[in-house]
């Protein structure tokens, strides 16, 4: 039996980067820091259990999928809180209850553990079942099943993750989420191709939402995860469109002379705050998208731009110099009261709110350089969180523990991942052009069960 | 952003003054029917060979050549400015003096930015940049309905560098004949 779970493992690790490589997907993560102390687990491979037809032959085969265990441990491993026990280094590879030996586990220093298997029902759907252990207390401390389609494979290994994560640390996982970024091939040649990509928040499996010769900006997610709106310059001139996710269908929302950028859906989804200069400078708007009615939320000679919400939906945060350098100011739109929130440095901009309101990230530049910053909005506090050059564009994990951003590796545009106490990082480069422009996804249900 | 444009609208009226005569002496010799001249030439004068009938601007495969040398379509500048260089001055009123004399010409007014600060913001800093051109252009009496702007802001870098050189070539407004 070992030697079947050897070869199983192999051409899982096998797989690992091949998958990686399917048409335009990010490059397998680059993981550069994670906590001082992670947690100890130890994902054990999953056994994987081929039916067979009547005459012997086998009815499903896993060729081409990665084995659970592999996607799962490198989840917990970006997340940066954990480290995962090398498979070569286990003592046993158990797949079920009765399988299962603390005393293994204990002697190797690890804190939790991973078990399951997975086989192809008769009508070709997946079915997985796992569990999780707590080893100093000898204790199981969940057991699922979940089945789904083959297509949705690692869906299920991401739901797997999040799980686990939530079991362990107290904070929703999120893996299961999405990312859409902006492709740029020769970007800065006349043949330059931009592409608008979505992908798993892993880099995988990336898609084209839409492709342009001219430049593509600023995606932004509704709340409910089914639709994008970004600027596309596909007319000569940017203009703010409305993508639907899955069917593709596009609107084009508003084209009017000058500027029309940094859409940014309401925590709500019914309104669209974004930029227009139709009134001769860039000024924050926010649209009802049920009546496409727009209100001017500010009036300045500046630059007003790059909007987005409090949690709560009643305040804008946005970017201006009217101060003489770019700075972020926080609207309330009830009153029209404007207050400035950045006072270190003399350019912070393109400000997100954490889910708690409470603290902001944004753009911030240091001696030259721009960086990732994190600020405490209470207690006055900046923290630089990056240490790469040229950040921009940051945008957070639905759980708040984590942002990805855009920055410059070599001379090219890549993505790159760090969480907010500035502790853990990973990078997603890709071979396929510059990638930049990155937007995570809300919380999205990518299975159909609860 | 209001000492900007103060400064830069000041700076037109400077360049209008100074370059007031050129634009005189251009447009005399412009004409190229010399049929409504006003004066005519003094009996004293020796006989001049005849005017050469090439106008002075012309429009070739969208580029403008002022007496067979062309004008300068791009325009640079400083690091978050939108404040056009008083050595960009004498082409733009060149461009200007074409486009008043050709009403039915149009340009299109790109506003770029280099790839440092965010993305939208540079959006902003960029419109700003072809609205300086365009505030110019207006002020030398070339109508509104001659110009279009629009901004790529740091999308459409002309030099996909990341140096300091890179940048100030990035830093442009460029003029499009349509």
């Amino acid at each position: 039996m070992i030697s079947l779970f050897r070869i199983l493992l192999l051409s899982g690790l096998f797989c690992f980067g091949r998958l990686a490589s399917a048409a335009d997907s990010l490059d397998t993560i680059i993981i550069d820091a994670g906590v001082d102390d992670p947690v100890r687990i130890a994902v054990v491979p999953f056994r994987q259990r081929v039916s067979m037809t009547a005459d012997g032959k086998p009815l499903y085969a896993f060729d081409g999928l990665q084995n659970m265990s592999d996607i799962i441990g490198f989840d917990l491993a970006r997340s940066g809180q954990f480290a995962p026990l090398d498979e070569g280094n286990m003592l046993s590879y158990p797949a079920e209850h009765k399988e299962v030996f603390f005393r293994d586990w204990r002697i190797l220093g690890v804190e939790y553990l991973v078990i399951g298997r997975a086989n192809f029902e008769f009508n070709g759907d997946v079915s997985v079942s796992y569990h999780l252990y707590d080893i100093a207390n000898e204790r199981q401390l969940l057991s699922d099943r979940v089945t789904a389609t083959r297509a949705k494979w690692r869906d299920i290994a991401h739901h797997i993750s999040d799980v686990v994560f939530e079991k362990t640390t107290g904070i929703r996982g999120a893996f299961s989420t999405k990312i859409i970024y902006v492709l740029a091939k020769d970007a800065g040649s006349p043949s330059a191709t931009f592409s608008l990509e979505l992908a798993d928040s892993d880099g995988e499996r990336a898609r084209t939402l839409f492709s342009s010769h001219e430049p593509i900006l600023s995606a932004s997610w509704s709340p409910d995860g089914r639709q994008v709106a970004y600027v596309s310059f596909e007319t000569g001139r940017p203009a703010i469109v409305l993508q639907y996710i899955e069917s593709g269908s596009r609107e084009l929302l508003t084209q009017f002379p000058g500027i029309n950028s940094a859409p940014v859906f309401s925590p709500d989804g019914r309104s669209l705050a974004m930029v227009l200069s139709r009134d001769g400078n860039p000024e924050i708007y926010v649209m009802n998208l049920a009546d496409r009615r727009l209100r001017r939320m500010t009036r300045h000679h500046a630059i007003d731009t790059e909007p987005s919400w409090t949690p709560d939906g009643q305040n804008l945060v946005f970017t201006s110099d009217r101060g003489g350098k770019p700075q972020i100011y926080q609207l309330e739109m009830s009153t029209n009261f404007i207050e400035r929130l950045t006072f270190q440095g003399d350019y912070n901009a393109r400000a997100r709110l954490l889910p708690d309101g409470r603290h902001l990230i944004f753009v911030h530049r240091r001696n030259g350089v721009f960086h990732i910053a994190w600020q405490d909005l209470e207690r006055d506090v900046l923290r630089v969180l990056t240490q790469t050059s040229l950040d921009e564009s940051p945008s957070l994990a639905p759980n708040g523990t984590m942002l990805i951003y855009a920055t410059q590796d070599r001379g090219k545009g890549i993505l790159a991942v760090v969480s907010i106490d500035g502790r853990v990082k990973y990078r997603l480069p890709s071979s396929s052009g510059d990638v930049r422009e990155p937007s995570w996804s809300p919380f999205i249900r990518t299975l159909s069960e609860g | 952003m209001t000492q900007h444009w103060l400064r830069s609208f000041l700076l037109m009226m400077l360049a209008g003054l100074v370059l007031a005569g050129c634009t005189t002496t251009s447009s005399e010799t412009e004409q190229p029917q010399g049929s409504d001249q006003a004066q005519d030439p003094p009996d004293t004068a020796p006989p001049e060979p005849p005017p050469v009938e090439k106008p002075d601007y012309e429009l070739i495969d969208g580029v403008l050549k002022y007496r067979d040398s062309p004008v300068s379509q791009t325009f640079l500048f400083d690091y978050d400015r939108a404040v056009i260089s008083p050595a960009d001055l004498s082409e733009l009123e060149k461009h200007a003096a074409y486009l008043n004399e050709n009403r039915d010409k149009k340009v299109v007014l790109e506003g770029h930015c280099d790839e440092r600060g965010t993305r939208e913001y540079n959006l902003a800093l960029g419109e700003n940049r072809s609205n300086a051109v365009r505030g110019f252009l207006i002020s030398a009496g070339v109508s509104a309905s001659q110009i279009e702007t629009v901004s790529y802001g740091e999308e459409r870098p002309v030099d996909p560098g990341h140096s300091d050189a890179a940048w100030a070539r990035n830093r442009r407004a460029v003029l499009i004949y349509r």
